[in-house]
């Protein structure tokens, strides 16, 4: 099989490290990631399937690795080497080798998929997102497909999967909607906390228009007061606004709006109220600080956007009150209604463009300049081969 | 002798016409046969002894008791006089309020009068700063009177400190500050740089709250003010301020008025080129237009604004005349008429205007787009009497850059009313009616215009509201040179180049369409026939 293997090489991810501090995406380039033909792998166990993906989306947090910016924290939750690709849509191979039905994966590696028994205190409730033994059970740590070595990934023309993480796709769905569940049911997760209140949502990369459609799709009726959404790009402006957005701006304009919808007064560059409710869909710490700066006292940060080291005044969080909340992954529930939320918008239509597994360098030179270049989600195609 | 102002008609000979393009300048070819110009009268002469006037008009007022009858120790005396909005550019010092103010003060100190409280009449402006009010008043007054509290700026949101006078039987309500309606004698000291101003708008606007002000400026209102600079019966808004004056007078506190009016001596030597007809430029003009010009190309827009606002004009005074406010202010409307007015021979179908780099409401910061917009529609285009200089459904074609760039400090209103309100609509009485109140009262906007140096919240309301007229008249309005985006946010047609202008309005108006340049400023009032 055909895959693009990510390994463990230090020389190789300190080069990928200085090249995509130069130029995001260039990473591909000179760091570890590369095109290599293998056998296939191993079933875990018999009860796992084999896949064959027809569309990998690629995502920020798997340009972080490759541009070797991703955060420390997650060296024990991922074992080398391994397939990148967790936004899969693929067929189920049969014991023939045919391709079967069609699936989304959900990649979550949680204690079912684990074999772990009993499940851990989260996976009972239902939330895989915060299981707690994504680096244990019986094969190698890996928080998702597409960071663990025994599972593969997406970007590739087959990987595994544990049958509890496939999720049906409606005959409805082309394959560029279906590619796109798997991030909104992340965007469903975030639009959970949503209150009706004014409501900011900082960025309008992929996450942060699918995290707009997720609150307008499913909860428009509780919309009390406008939802902000910053973003750089001329065609993200145009989305958001398409998608529902109350008022697109820019990061510097930001505080004037949520100033004047909130009727807040300013000391020094704080708001004295703001908006109850901030979805940070970036999670820089210049995000993360205009966050802070527009959060109403009282008031929630979410960070969706992956962060990775930060600096941070917190002073304000401490005088007003405020908490940051993290927002990870998704549950079994947020798939389906993703798939509500993916018909609803249309959202195929944010498959800008796809490449083959051997135009890697490309593909990810697109994604790390997507905003800039009118686009928002590019994805491996691997229906040809 | 002067010479009166003068009407040119274009031919093949004429050559090409100064523009005002903001902070620069544009020479434009206009179309022989169908164009022409109106040049404002040569400044008058200015007053020899200007103190002696000064003194002369205290000491003899129209209609009234002199100044000196008027004091008398224990009393309560509030001088108010006109904000930095005027004269433009600024005076080169002394400025006129200096001079009536310190001959007022010798007269004051000479009653024995301690109580003197002096007043910024700003109604909704912005405060000066300190740099601002030591021009306009000199140093010996400022350190005088402002470290003792008794020279400040007029607060139109503290409540505290406002009275209401009286109502009309139009039932608009005068509502001015408390010290001077308390006051036993208020003096007030005005620059008629234009005929809108002075008269009883002095005070009912300058001194008053933005309750009292909301009667008059409002989109109905200025609608209906179809000769802003002409007679007085033809303004609605001059109509519902003579009714408040009406109630000052009957009901307020005594009112001493004291007028000037000014010579169309605006710009300083190197700028001298800007006052003149082009035909008579010297060697010297033209090497300096090409020179200014050339260089103001080169120079960033920060430095470029540094070295416009830094200019001081001659300004010289004309007239100086004190008494009863009406019979006062009849006698300067005279003298401004003198200076500004020219006969013109009928409606245009295009006029034309250079939009300068400054308007009442930028002293000293940014022309803003919606400034842009008051300063063309709201101003320029109402410098007539009678009728409009274009016909209604005619074009106007203004020049100017019209960057999208604000003061922040000056114009944090204006800034969210650009973004906000006119992506929503360009209509006066649409956004009177859905968004005015939300930035009348926002409490941030209402600290910055108490404490800081910001325009009140509504005020961008009150400049669009200013050129509602001329919005409901024109049949279309272009801009020629601005930012495109900007000017489509305005409501208005950009266009690259002057020729591109009269193409684009060829659609409406035709191709053969006569055409009027306003050669302002210099300032100038068309008596149109």
């Amino acid at each position: 099989m055909s895959r693009l293997v990510f390994s463990r090489k230090p020389a190789k991810f300190a080069m990928a490290r200085i090249a995509g501090a130069i130029m995001p995406g260039a990473g591909a380039h000179v760091g570890p990631l590369a095109l290599q033909s293998d056998e296939s792998l191993p079933l875990p166990t018999p009860d796992w399937v084999r896949l064959r993906p027809r569309l990998s989306g690629i995502c920020g947090s798997d340009l972080s690795l490759i541009d070797g910016s991703a955060s420390a924290y997650f060296d024990p939750l991922v074992s080398y080497p391994f397939t990148p690709g967790h936004e899969v849509v693929a067929n189920v191979l049969g014991a023939d080798g045919k391709p079967g039905k069609r699936v989304v994966v959900v990649p979550v590696l949680s204690c079912v998929t684990r074999g772990v028994s009993p499940v851990c205190p989260a996976c009972a409730t239902g939330q895989i997102n915060l299981c707690e033994r994504v680096a244990f059970g019986h094969f190698e740590p890996g928080l998702q497909t597409g960071f663990c070595a025994d599972t593969g990934g997406g970007w590739s023309n087959e990987m595994l999967a544990h049958p509890s993480q496939l999720v049906h796709v409606p005959d409805d769905l082309t394959d560029e909607a279906a590619v796109l569940i798997e991030p909104t049911a992340c965007a469903v997760h975030a639009a959970a906390r949503y209150t009706g209140e004014q409501t900011v949502i900082i960025g309008a990369g992929t996450l942060g228009l699918l995290t707009l459609a997720s609150i307008t799709a499913t909860r428009d009726a509780q919309r009390k007061a406008p939802i902000i959404v910053t973003a750089r790009y001329a065609e993200q402006k145009r989305l958001a606004k398409e998608l529902g957005a109350d008022i697109v701006c820019t990061t510097d304009e930001l505080p004037r709006h949520v100033r004047s919808a909130s009727k807040s007064l300013v000391f020094g560059e704080q708001l004295t109220c703001g908006a109850p409710h901030v979805i940070d869909c970036v999670g820089s710490s210049d995000s993360l600080q205009q966050a802070l700066q527009v959060v109403a006292p009282g008031g929630e940060v979410q960070v969706v956007g992956m962060p990775s080291n930060v600096s941070l005044e917190l002073t304000s969080l401490w005088h007003r009150e405020t908490a940051i909340r993290g927002c990870y992954a998704y549950t079994h529930a947020d798939f389906t209604t993703a798939i509500d939320v993916v018909r609803r918008h249309d959202l195929g239509r944010l498959v800008s463009a796809t490449y083959s597994l051997k135009d890697y360098t490309d593909a990810i030179a697109h994604a790390a300049a997507s905003g800039r270049r009118g686009a928002v989600k590019i994805a491996f195609d691997m229906r040809g081969n | 002798m002067p010479r009166p102002g003068f009407v040119l008609e274009v031919d093949r000979s004429t050559p090409s016409i100064l523009f005002w393009r903001g902070e620069n300048f544009s020479l434009e070819k206009l179309p022989a046969g169908r164009s022409r110009v109106i040049y404002p009268p040569e400044p008058l002469d200015a007053i020899k002894d200007i103190d002696g006037a000064i003194r002369h008009a205290l000491l003899n007022p129209i209609d009234q008791d002199p100044l000196p009858a008027l004091l008398f120790p224990g009393m309560k005396l509030t001088i108010a006089f006109d904000d930095v909005s005027l004269p433009l550019p600024k005076m080169e010092r002394p400025d006129n309020r200096q001079r009536v103010i310190e001959a007022v003060l010798d007269l004051v100190a000479e009653a024995g009068v301690d109580d003197v409280h002096l007043i910024a009449a700003l109604g909704l402006h912005r405060r000066m700063h300190e740099y601002e009010l030591r021009h306009a008043l000199g140093d010996r007054i400022y350190d005088a009177f402002h470290s003792r509290g008794m020279l400040y700026q007029h607060d139109a949101e503290d409540h505290d400190n406002l009275a209401v006078i009286g109502t009309t039987d139009h039932g608009e309500v005068l509502e001015i500050n408390k010290r001077a309606a308390e006051s036993d004698l208020v003096i007030y000291v005005n620059i008629n740089s234009v005929s809108m101003d002075g008269g009883w708008k002095s005070i009912t606007t300058g001194l008053a709250s933005y309750r009292c002000l909301s009667f008059h400026h409002n989109p109905e209102t200025l609608e209906n003010t179809r000769s802003l600079m002409g007679h007085r019966h033809h303004s609605a808004l001059h109509t519902s301020v003579w009714r408040l004056g009406k109630v000052l007078k009957d009901h307020g506190p005594k009112i001493f008025q004291i007028e000037t009016t000014l010579n169309t001596d605006m710009f300083p030597k190197p700028f001298e080129f800007i006052n003149k007809r082009e035909w008579e430029w010297t060697a010297k003009d033209r090497a300096t237009f090409l020179g200014t010009t050339k260089a103001l190309n080169r120079t960033p827009i920060k430095l470029a604004r540094k070295i416009f606002h830094g200019m001081e004009g001659p300004h010289q005074m004309t007239s100086v005349q004190a008494g009863e406010t009406e019979a006062v202010h009849k006698l300067t409307l005279e003298h401004v008429y003198k200076q500004q007015l020219v006969e013109v021979q009928g409606q245009t179908d295009i006029l034309t205007m250079g939009i300068p780099f400054v308007s009442p409401y930028n002293p000293d910061g940014v022309m803003n787009p919606v400034l842009v917009m008051c300063m063309g529609l709201g101003y320029l285009f109402n410098m007539y009497r009678n009728k409009p200089l274009v016909r209604e459904g005619g074009v106007i074609i203004m020049t100017h850059p019209t960057y999208r760039d604000f003061n922040p400090v000056h114009h944090p209103s204006y800034i969210d009313f650009f973004e906000q309100v006119l992506t929503d609509t360009t209509s006066p009485a649409e956004m009177s009616r859905k968004w005015e109140k939300q930035y009348a009262e926002d409490e941030w906007y209402k600290h910055l215009y108490r404490t800081g140096n910001a325009y009140h919240g509504v005020h961008p309301f009150y400049a669009w509201y200013w050129g509602a007229h001329g919005l409901q008249h024109a049949g279309k309005v272009i801009i020629v040179g601005g930012d495109a985006p900007t000017v489509r946010r305005l409501g208005f047609t950009p266009a690259s180049t002057m020729d591109d202008a009269f193409e684009i309005a060829s659609d409406v108006v035709g191709r053969n369409a006569t055409i009027t340049h306003l050669h302002v400023p210099a300032l100038l009032v068309a008596d149109v026939q």
